[in-house]
């Protein structure tokens, strides 16, 4: 369990600090950037209470408002993303999820590939509309979130697979 | 009251997850009224202190651009100083104290600059320290950047003009017709300057500068030139596309005015306005 812990606060400080010194500033074709802290909900251990992994996400999030003077916009999109993880998981690993007993690393590549795309789309979706906050911006709302949606995508499964590696 | 308690437990995530969302709606609203984002601040002893040190590493990878800046402010100012020499100066005597300048500049190193988003801010290293508060205005050499809107002991938060909620009085430097610079959020180099009058003569190219009126900026701080315009749906005001003099996503050092004056000019508008 101290393990457990520590490794989650060591990927939390690291993940804020990559997402705000790095990530943020990538600006891909002028507005397109990763948010790959949304890796640190995904990794949280499957079988953790609910409330806990509200409390976490919601953390991760105000932490990186106060780093991007955001307001409460990352609180608010890693909150909805967490609140919906247990159904996510249901949906996604079916039974074996009921049983309480998968880990992240041990599913199959397109069951996790789900659970991946699901909880970053509905991530970026609530991000970048507490971020525009207006209907007017409908179309750019739905621009950013495919975007940075795929862009996110692609990093968390590279950072996936470059972690696995290690821990062979 | 059993039926209360157990439905409290029943519900207790998802009664979690409304009380942190409606703290999370409440910061985000907050955000986007101007001076109310206390709490949710980046220029606190944390984050500033976390950009800071990286911005030190950052900071050589711009010091050509940033000397060549400096050589071209140079060059502008002993220009003034040659037009200043060649009048001739020594019939005139003014009081000394008539030489007083209301403005007071202050530079500051921004350590944080964001331009992608729809509302930006710019962190920079002087604080209260440093006698810095809210609402000082912000440039560089070449136009203006913002205003301060926040400050802690040693940073300071500065509201960009790329930013939906900032709202900059300017006019057209030839004629002094004024209107607001606004920001829709799509381009970092493009500013629109609205409530310009259908009268005023404006042209592709023109100039456009602070206006003074407010009296955070100077009166003919350069900001850009008329890109391109339009009249609004009502045909009585132009919309006007400003491309900026700055260049909003690399801008360095800055220097912050300070206007001695503000709270003199502010009593006698407030006894006006009575």
């Amino acid at each position: 369990m101290n393990k457990l812990v520590t490794t989650n606060i060591t990927r939390f400080i690291l993940l804020v600090l990559l997402q705000v010194l790095i990530l943020s500033n990538i600006n891909f074709l002028g507005f397109i950037n990763p948010y790959l802290y949304v890796f640190f909900i995904l990794l949280l251990p499957l079988n953790l209470d609910h409330w806990k992994v509200l409390i976490y996400s919601f953390l991760i999030g105000i932490v990186i408002d106060v780093f991007q003077d955001s307001g409460g916009i990352n609180a608010a999109a890693s909150l909805v993303a967490a609140y919906f993880r247990p159904n996510i998981l249901k949906f996604a690993f079916g039974v074996s999820y009921e049983f309480q007993t998968i880990k992240f690393y041990q599913t199959p590549f397109t069951q996790r590939l789900t659970y991946i795309l699901l909880i970053v789309f509905i991530h970026h979706f609530v991000l970048f509309s507490f971020a525009y906050f207006n209907f007017t911006y409908s179309l750019e709302i739905l621009k950013n979130t495919l975007f940075s949606g795929i862009f996110t995508v692609l990093l968390v499964v590279i950072s996936m697979i470059l972690f696995r590696r290690r821990r062979r | 009251m059993q039926q209360i308690v157990n439905f409290l437990i029943r519900y207790k995530n998802t009664l979690l997850f409304l009380l942190l969302l409606f703290l999370a709606i409440f910061f985000t609203v907050q955000s986007h009224s101007y001076h109310k984002s206390k709490f949710i601040n980046s220029a606190n002893f944390l984050t500033g202190g976390v950009y800071n040190w990286v911005k030190d590493i950052d900071e050589y990878f711009n010091l050509k651009e940033y000397n060549n800046r400096l050589v071209e402010e140079n060059k502008y100012l002993r220009s003034r100083l040659g037009e200043l020499n060649a009048k001739n100066l020594d019939t005139i005597y003014q009081d000394t104290s008539s030489f007083d300048n209301p403005y007071q500049f202050t530079s500051a190193k921004v350590i944080r600059n964001q331009f992608s988003h729809i509302d930006n801010y710019i962190l920079v290293d002087k604080g209260e320290k440093d006698s810095i508060h809210s609402d000082l205005g912000v440039i560089t050499s070449r136009g203006i950047v913002g205003i301060v809107e926040e400050s802690s002991r040693n940073f300071s938060r500065v509201i960009s003009i790329l930013n939906t909620n900032s709202s900059i009085s300017v006019q057209l430097k030839n004629t002094n017709h004024f209107g607001s610079l606004l920001w829709n959020g799509k381009n970092p180099n493009i500013v629109q300057l609205e409530e310009v009058p259908r009268l005023a003569p404006v042209k592709k190219g023109d100039t456009i500068t602070t206006d003074g009126r407010s009296y955070i900026f100077p009166k003919g701080i350069p900001v850009g030139v008329v890109d391109n315009f339009e009249l609004d749906v009502n045909q009585s005001y132009y919309k006007i596309n400003v491309r900026l003099f700055n260049d909003m996503t690399n801008v360095g050092y800055v220097y912050i005015i300070d206007n001695q004056n503000l709270e003199e000019l502010q009593s006698l508008e407030t006894e006006n306005n009575e």
